[in-house]
């Protein structure tokens, strides 16, 4: 019995029943079911599930791969931790499932070294699956082969960046690639392959299961389903959550527990942060978008110690191609410290800013495109106490 | 010069490139084992690999480098590894910092003089729920607290070597 209550993900599921039910279908329904769902991708860019599939689906090659994206790298993230700890049924029955969709024989998981503790279980679990038909030859004698092996990271937040993360399964450091071309059809090795999150993954089975339209109508209008966050911070029930798209923060915050509130922090590292005053926002792809990371922060706490321990992730976990993000971020790093010591006034940071502009447009990767976000957002949404010293 | 065949880890690197695979795609695994058994992936281990592979051991150490978990100075037999981020820093991180400090008489990111320990701040490793965390070697310790930290490094000390 699973401890965890949900309305998709986190509801009941008899381990084999998603995988049997795809394998009932053409390649064709399972498209059409995922489209029908409306489900993007939840590693953070929100790229729907149906195209990516049906793209490297159409792409011509002896081989293709697919991949499930379990680097889960972003500070205040652990969703994608406790999927794979309590329920990786769901994740690797969505990658078979990917597999047999794209015409794929290999899907590898790209677990963090951080969870190098989950290595044995997932392998045995793998085993077992093997054991029950559900992997390897023949699966459930349908004449498709597909098999699933575990590639450990080696600590480095940059290789959740799908291409960064290819280069690193090719034996490379983990660099960012230029996308177009995109993996779908130049991907690990040069063949077309997918890379998906853990999570979006593991809603798969549920949708094929009750069907795309069930699913859509969880949600809002342009954010189907629910979302795993990671709650974190300043909070009496930390922990996983499965919540529907458009809840607010408020009501998230009264879920976790939280009180006498100052700021938090949606996104992670790379999100951003809003005060008090927009705490009535919804999670959705249309207001606040984000992978699942929310950090509560009370009253007690200053903004600018955050932001400096946000610039110093960066500054380290920045791969170095490209200047904007590589000094980029250690400009903004000793702004802060500046700020720290009252060393620049409000009517200073104007340079700051755009610098950050230049960033976001310029930076060749996700990384240095969103690691001036929490430098903004704090500053802006915080300017009394950072300049006027109001606590 | 020597010869690569003569660097005296040969034999056991070479049998940790083979049950991979002498292939440029193995070089990840390969090094991350070269790590576990060694504790580093020495200049001459990296020799070896590069040799095994049949690539300029310049890209073996510049792979080396950029990963957090490949080191090419030697650790301690524990490594000490605590979160620095911001949902630890708010769980108290800090004070643990202090004590694990005190108590080894080093500051993150060295090694005891006697090479047993070696103090580290990595960045998140997803336990931001149960924070402050830690990890000594791969085991990972949560909700630990300056008085857990303690003890923990006391029980390291007297097993010793
Ligand atoms: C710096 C950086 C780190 C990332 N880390 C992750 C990660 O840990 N897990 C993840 O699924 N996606 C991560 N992504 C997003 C991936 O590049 C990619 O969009 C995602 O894995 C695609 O899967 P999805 O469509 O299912 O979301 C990261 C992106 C960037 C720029
Ligand atoms: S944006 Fe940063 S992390 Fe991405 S490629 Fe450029 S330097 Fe590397």
């Amino acid at each position: 019995m699973k401890k965890r209550n949900g309305k998709i993900i986190f509801s009941e599921y008899t381990p084999g029943s998603g995988l049997k039910k795809a394998f009932e279908l053409s390649r064709q329904d399972i498209l059409f079911e995922l489209k029908t769902s409306q489900l993007r991708g939840r590693g953070g860019a929100g790229f729907p599930i149906a195209t990516k599939w049906m793209l490297t689906a159409a792409a011509k090659s002896d081989e293709k791969y697919l991949i499930c994206n379990a680097d889960e790298g972003e500070p205040g993230t652990f969703k994608d931790r406790v999927l794979l700890n309590e329920y990786p049924e769901l994740v690797f029955e969505g990658m078979v499932t990917g597999g047999y969709v794209i015409g794929a024989k290999t899907g590898i998981l790209y677990l963090r070294g951080e969870y190098s503790y989950l290595l044995s279980q997932l392998n045995d679990f793998l085993e077992g699956m093997r054991k029950q038909n559900l992997l390897g030859k023949n699966i459930l004698g349908k004449g498709f082969d597909f098999d699933i092996h575990i590639f450990l990271g080696q600590g480095a937040y940059v290789c959740g960046e799908e291409t960064a993360l290819i280069e690193s399964l090719e034996g490379h450091r983990g660099e960012a690639r230029n996308r177009p071309p995109f993996p779908v059809t130049t991907g690990l090795f040069g063949k077309p392959t997918v890379v998906n999150n853990v999570e979006t993954l593991a809603t798969v089975p549920h949708i094929l299961l009750k069907g795309g339209e069930w699913y859509a109508r969880f949600g809002t209008e342009k954010s189907k389903g629910t979302k795993l966050v990671s709650i974190s911070g300043d909070c009496e029930n930390p922990g996983v959550y499965e919540v529907e798209w458009g809840i607010t923060i408020r009501e998230l915050l009264e879920l976790a527990g939280a009180k006498n509130l100052k700021a938090v922090q949606v996104g992670g590292a790379s999100g951003i942060c809003i005060d008090e005053s927009q705490f009535g926002r919804k999670l959705a792809y249309e207001d606040l978008a984000t992978g699942g990371s929310i950090i509560i922060f009370n009253k007690e706490r200053n903004m600018l110690d955050a932001l400096e321990n946000f610039m110093e992730f960066f500054v380290e976990e920045s791969c170095g191609q490209c200047t904007p993000c590589r000094i980029g971020n250690v400009k903004l790093l000793e702004a802060v410290r500046q700020m720290k010591d009252g060393g620049i006034p409000e009517s200073g940071m104007k340079k700051y800013f755009d610098l950050a502009e230049t960033m976001k447009l310029a930076s060749k990767c996700g990384l240095g495109q969103s690691s001036p976000n929490p430098f903004v957002s704090i500053v802006k949404n915080f300017r009394e106490e950072i300049f006027h010293k109001t606590v | 010069m020597q010869l690569v065949e003569e660097i005296p880890a040969y034999g056991e690197i070479k049998e940790i490139v083979e049950k991979h695979g002498a292939d440029r795609r193995n070089l990840l695994p390969i090094l991350s084992d070269i790590r576990k058994e060694k504790k580093f992936v020495s200049p001459e281990a990296a020799q070896v690999v590069a040799h095994l592979l049949g690539i300029h051991p310049v890209e073996v150490n510049s792979v080396v480098s950029f990963y957090h978990f490949l080191n090419d100075t030697p650790k301690g037999k524990y490594v000490i590894r605590l979160c620095k981020n911001v949902s630890c820093m708010l769980n108290g991180k800090e004070e643990i910092k202090k004590e694990i400090e005190k108590k080894l008489g080093v500051r993150a990111g060295e090694t005891t003089d006697d090479k047993l320990v070696t103090f580290e701040e990595i960045n998140c490793f997803g336990l931001c729920d149960v924070g402050p965390a830690m990890m000594i070697n791969e085991e990972v310790y949560t909700h630990v607290t300056p008085q857990k930290a303690n003890e923990l490094i006391s029980e390291i000390l007297a097993r010793g070597k």
